[in-house]
């Protein structure tokens, strides 16, 4: 249910960082927590932000949350395919569930492996 | 059920007034004017009243059910008041009236109204003053944080937090946040506000902190005397969220125990019906301090014993409501109170407080209750060992309905999972209380027995279990979208 | 004791189980120190006294005007239905449908108003109702904001002065820049307000018809805020809106409104009813309630409060808005009023308040020394200026049991002696007749 091959953040985004783009998601546990996903709010493009700044949010029926960029740098794109099925992320959450990506200006920092994020989830369920 | 537009019949008249003698566009040039008519149901009279009677009955009320709604005091709401608020004398009245010259003496009575009220909402809470124009308890609480705001700037304090424990409603941190604050949730210690928990989040930034007394768990802040020492030597001030206060009447007032701004639902603590939603009533007192950033405009009482309207307050927040707030609610709490007096009202908290501690005494060895202590009016039960079963709190409060019960409030406070919050209120007959009991262990024991028929609940209602997140993916908000 | 119905020997029972001697014992979690003495307030009355007493305090205020004023808030006539049904016990002692199997009642007459309320303005979402058209018009403005993620308003000076005030307050913490632009002798200024708006526009707000009255077109002002990247926000009066253009086809973002000209009472000013309607891509912003049509498992249609998420009790100090209840009550009255008046009854409402106040102008101007204070459109309501200061008119008048109108120098300078008259459907010729007829006298007084 953890991919080997991502980073993990502690609000529960994931990065795929390939040639200095960066792909941003939502785990399986963050899409299972918040449940059926109504809506996915997304940056515009063009935005650069720091690390752990707001960028996006998502709301399920009962819930709400924040969604931080990983990384530092721009966005260079969207998913276009979330505003009209954000269930996207619940089916699919590292896969047609990707949420935006970024041109990283900065390495990652303060990032997980997928064996770390698994042990700070087997806490937060706790 | 159809809707009111599916029932329109083109050319059928309901109730309509006489023709013009000529159409809008003799007066007013057609650019001005809409191309098409709005399109607005064609129904006749008899079509409304038996839609509307038909959708009534489709309706959990107090009128018609238990009401057990955790946090929202869903009492009964005395009929003599709704015949007090429908006076002609009063429904009548334009509320620009007593703004025109030689027009004050026009309004004496509805001036009146709002002036004693206003002292007795003083008396109740020990506060030096109060508003009635806040529209609703959010709104109060907004017009308190704004009062807070006004205190601080006024004395050259530069606060800009405000802090609200995590047992607080939501409208507490919104409200500090539309009134300009930056909100520190204060996390809780068994079930209460704690003075070492509270130590390390005390700054000289901190403004104000919110308390709901007794909280949202039920549970008085026992720890209150020092609390508002604490902030207090830090010119912090303490606000009371009247959320509750239909627990402490005539025990406690919170103006003596050092609150400084206090909003009130006179929707909850003194019966004015809830309306599905609304209206509202949130009138906000303060202490002696923060009178002179009272909302204007404010009524005064003047040597002659006649009443005014008095707008002199250089230092006032300003306008809150366009007039003098929900009149016709605040008038029903005015014939409310004067209806109970003094020993009624004490006896509305102790009954109240008896009939929640009856309840939790009656369900504590079926249903966990995280802080299971003698509790205000009100107690938070967690179905965490159901929920382990796979039935969970919302389950729960569906089937009650299949009892004919409205369900209690679930899933707040945030603070307990799977929480139900029961407030019984002081009109429940001890045989109501006892029917929802039976009722409710019946449920529980079915967890076991047949879980199934729990989660397939309600099956008596209109509709089951209708499908939110369609509704939340569709927006499907009018006939037309 | 009235309301409490437990018996001394239900008492006794509950005590027992709860295991304590007295009902003091459970007061005793509160510290002594805390504890009020007796509550210095008079003893109880019987139902009867009570309203006797209210009755009495009713009777010292006014009856038997003939009123001209409005302001904003008018007098109109209210269908018998709309008290019948509205003062069912199964919709006003209900609660928030937080439970919506239970509550499919209120939930679908929400949802009615709702249709009626895009209708009726043109917008294609409205929201469940706020406290009043000013929170409305503070809700819309921070709306905006949000949307825009910008910081300056600008508004026309001949938007009701009555809500700019509560603007004034509700911003004077957020670091809002209001921009006000002066009105030309009751006219709003779209001149002056397209000038106004820039690319750090976050709205334009405008009346319709305005605070005077007046009825203009406001496309033209909205299409150039649009081309700013501002949003336009229209405040409209339900009633007249079923004849006038609306702010939809005007070209508005956010349409809001006093909602107590639909069967709701003067009531000495309030409770009423905020409308708020919008376009939907910015159905996010809206605060406060909003209903939902979706099915139950077995295709059953129902109505359930949606898109929650926004609200304080889920976002808490991120939520679009503190706002948590509405004016559920009133917006039923809303639909029923609207309904049982149908469309037809709509137009002949609005036809007849215009007729009147026309028939109204053209007798107050034909007195020597009373002029239009413009000559432009109106709908109802007009401003006149008399030969003397209007404050001093009206006190005569209501010597004789009239209020001729509202003096606009409450809120503009240099309008000392402008009158703003307001005519409904229930003002009769006879009525404004001996007005006229007064003022006139009044005038040589």
């Amino acid at each position: 249910m953890i991919p080997e091959n991502l980073l993990y953040s502690a609000s529960h985004e994931w990065l795929s960082l390939e040639d200095g783009v960066g792909t941003v998601g939502i785990t399986h546990f963050a899409q299972e927590q918040l449940g059926d996903l109504t809506f996915v709010e997304l940056p515009e493009i063009g935005r650069t932000v720091e690390a752990g700044e707001e960028i996006g949010a998502l709301e399920s029926v009962k819930a709400a949350s924040e969604i931080y960029a990983p990384i530092a740098g721009e966005v260079v794109e969207v998913n276009p395919e979330l505003e009209n099925a954000p269930e996207l992320v619940n089916e699919d959450p590292y896969g047609k569930g990707w949420m935006f990506k970024i041109k990283a200006s900065a390495e990652p920092e303060e990032l997980m492996d997928a064996a770390a994020y698994a042990e700070r989830i087997a806490e937060e369920a706790h | 059920m159809s809707t009111i537009f599916d029932q329109s019949t083109p050319g059928r008249l309901g109730c309509v007034p006489p023709e013009p003698a000529k159409a809008p566009a003799s007066y007013i040039p057609s650019e001005f004017l809409r191309e098409t008519p709005a399109e607005m149901p064609e129904v006749s009279e008899l079509d409304v009243v038996r839609h509307f009677t038909r959708l009534s009955r489709q309706n959990f009320s107090v009128d018609s059910n238990f009401y057990p709604l955790g946090s929202c005091t869903m009492k009964y709401n005395p009929r003599f008041t709704e015949q007090a608020a429908a006076m002609e004398g009063f429904t009548s009245l334009h509320p620009v009236l007593p703004q025109l010259r030689g027009a004050g003496r026009l309004c004496q009575g509805a001036l009146e109204v709002m002036y004693n009220l206003e002292q007795l909402l003083c008396e109740i809470t020990g506060m030096a003053g109060f508003t009635l124009h806040p529209m609703a308890g959010a709104h109060g609480e907004l017009t308190g944080a704004m009062l807070i705001a006004a205190y601080h700037k006024d004395k050259g304090n530069k606060k800009t937090k405000v802090l609200c424990p995590d047992s607080a409603h939501g409208t507490n941190p919104a409200s500090a946040t539309i009134a300009g604050f930056e909100v520190v949730n204060l996390p809780s210690r068994d079930g209460i506000v704690d003075p070492e928990v509270l130590e390390a989040a005390l700054d000289d930034d901190v403004a104000a902190m919110m308390m709901t007394v007794p909280n949202t768990l039920g549970l008085f802040e026992t720890h209150l005397p020092r609390i508002t020492a604490m902030l207090h030597e830090r010119d912090a001030l303490l606000y009371y969220d009247g959320a509750n206060l239909n627990a402490i009447l005539g025990k406690m007032r919170v103006g003596d125990a050092g609150f400084d701004v206090v909003h009130l639902n006179l929707h909850k603590t003194f019966a004015t019906p809830h309306g599905m939603g609304g209206p509202g009533s949130g009138p906000v007192g303060v202490s002696e301090r923060l009178l002179d950033y009272l909302p204007i405009s404010r009524v005064v009482q003047l040597k002659d014993g006649q009443f005014y309207l008095d707008y002199d307050y250089p230092k006032s927040i300003g306008y809150v409501a366009p007039f003098y707030g929900n009149f016709g609610v605040a008038l029903k709490a005015y014939a409310y109170i004067l209806r109970l007096g003094r020993e009624g009202l004490t006896r509305v908290s102790e009954h109240a407080v008896l009939a929640a501690n009856y309840l939790r005494k009656r369900l504590e060895n079926h249903l966990e209750i995280p802080y299971n202590r003698t509790c205000l009016h009100e107690f938070v039960a967690s179905a965490v060992r159901q929920a382990e079963k796979g039935v969970r709190a919302l389950d729960i409060a569906k089937a009650l309905l299949d009892k004919g019960h409205y369900a209690p409030t679930i899933y707040f406070p945030l603070i307990v999972k799977e929480a139900i919050m029961v407030e019984p209120t002081e009109t429940e007959s001890l045989a109501t209380l006892d029917a929802f009991v039976d009722d409710l262990l019946e449920i529980l024991a079915r967890v076991d027995s047949d879980p199934d028929s729990v989660t397939a609940a309600p099956v008596t209602t209109p509709v089951g279990r209708l499908d939110e997140t369609r509704a939340a993916r569709a927006m499907e908000l009018t006939c037309d979208l | 004791m009235p309301f409490v119905p437990h018996t001394e020997e239900e008492v006794r029972r509950m005590l027992a189980v709860v295991g304590v001697d007295s009902v003091d014992e459970l007061f005793s979690v509160i510290p002594e120190s805390l504890r009020a003495g007796a509550l210095h307030l008079p003893p109880g009355l019987s139902e009867m006294e009570v309203l006797e007493r209210l009755r009495r305090l009713s009777s010292k205020n006014a009856s038997g005007l003939t009123s001209f004023l409005g302001a904003g808030f008018y007098d109109h006539h209210i269908p018998a239905a709309v008290d019948a049904l509205s003062s069912r016990g199964e919709f006003f002692t209900a609660y928030t449908p937080y439970q919506p199997e239970a509550s499919q009642g209120a939930l679908q007459a929400v949802f009615e108003y709702q249709t009626a309320m895009t209708r009726l303005s043109g917008m294609a979402c409205a929201n469940a109702s706020v406290y009043d058209g000013g929170s409305a018009m503070q809700e819309a403005v921070m709306m905006a904001v949000r949307q825009t993620k910008r910081r300056k308003v600008v508004i026309s000076e001949a938007t009701s002065p009555i809500y700019r005030t509560m603007l004034d307050s509700y911003t004077s913490n957020l670091n809002l820049e209001l921009v006000t632009t002066p009105h030309k002798n009751g006219v709003t200024d779209q001149e002056a307000l397209a000038a106004a708006v820039d690319g750090e526009t976050a709205a334009v707000l405008v009346q319709n018809p305005n605070f005077f009255g007046c009825v203009s077109d406001y496309t033209e002002l909205f299409a150039k805020a649009k081309a700013a990247g501002a949003l336009s926000i229209m405040s409209f009066y339900p009633v007249l809106q079923a004849v006038l253009k609306t702010p939809a086809a005007q070209g508005a973002d956010i349409a809001v409104a006093e909602g107590q000209s639909l069967g709701i009472p003067l009531s000495f000013g309030g409770p009423y009813l905020g409308i708020m309607c919008c376009d939907k891509k910015l159905v996010r912003q809206i605060p406060g309630r909003i209903v939902g049509r979706t099915a139950d498992k077995d295709g059953r249609v129902g109505y359930v409060l949606t898109l929650q998420a926004r609200e304080q009790h889920i976002r808490r100090q991120k939520a679009t808005s503190n706002i948590c209840s509405n004016q559920a009550l009133c917006a039923l009255r809303a639909i029923i009023h609207v309904c049982l008046l149908g469309k037809e009854g709509m137009q002949r409402t609005a036809a007849l308040c215009i007729e009147r106040a026309h028939q109204c102008a053209e007798r107050l101007a034909a007195i020597p020394g009373v002029e239009m204070l413009n000559s432009a459109p109106f709908g109802n309501e007009f401003a006149v200026t008399l030969p003397i200061p209007a404050a001093v008119a009206v006190d005569r008048l209501i010597e004789r049991g009239f209020v001729p109108g509202f003096p606009l120098s409450a809120y503009y300078e240099g309008l000392e002696n402008a009158l703003l008259v307001a005519c409904t459907e229930k003002t009769t010729t006879e009525q404004i007749g001996v007005m006229a007829e007064l003022l006139k006298g009044a005038l040589n007084a």
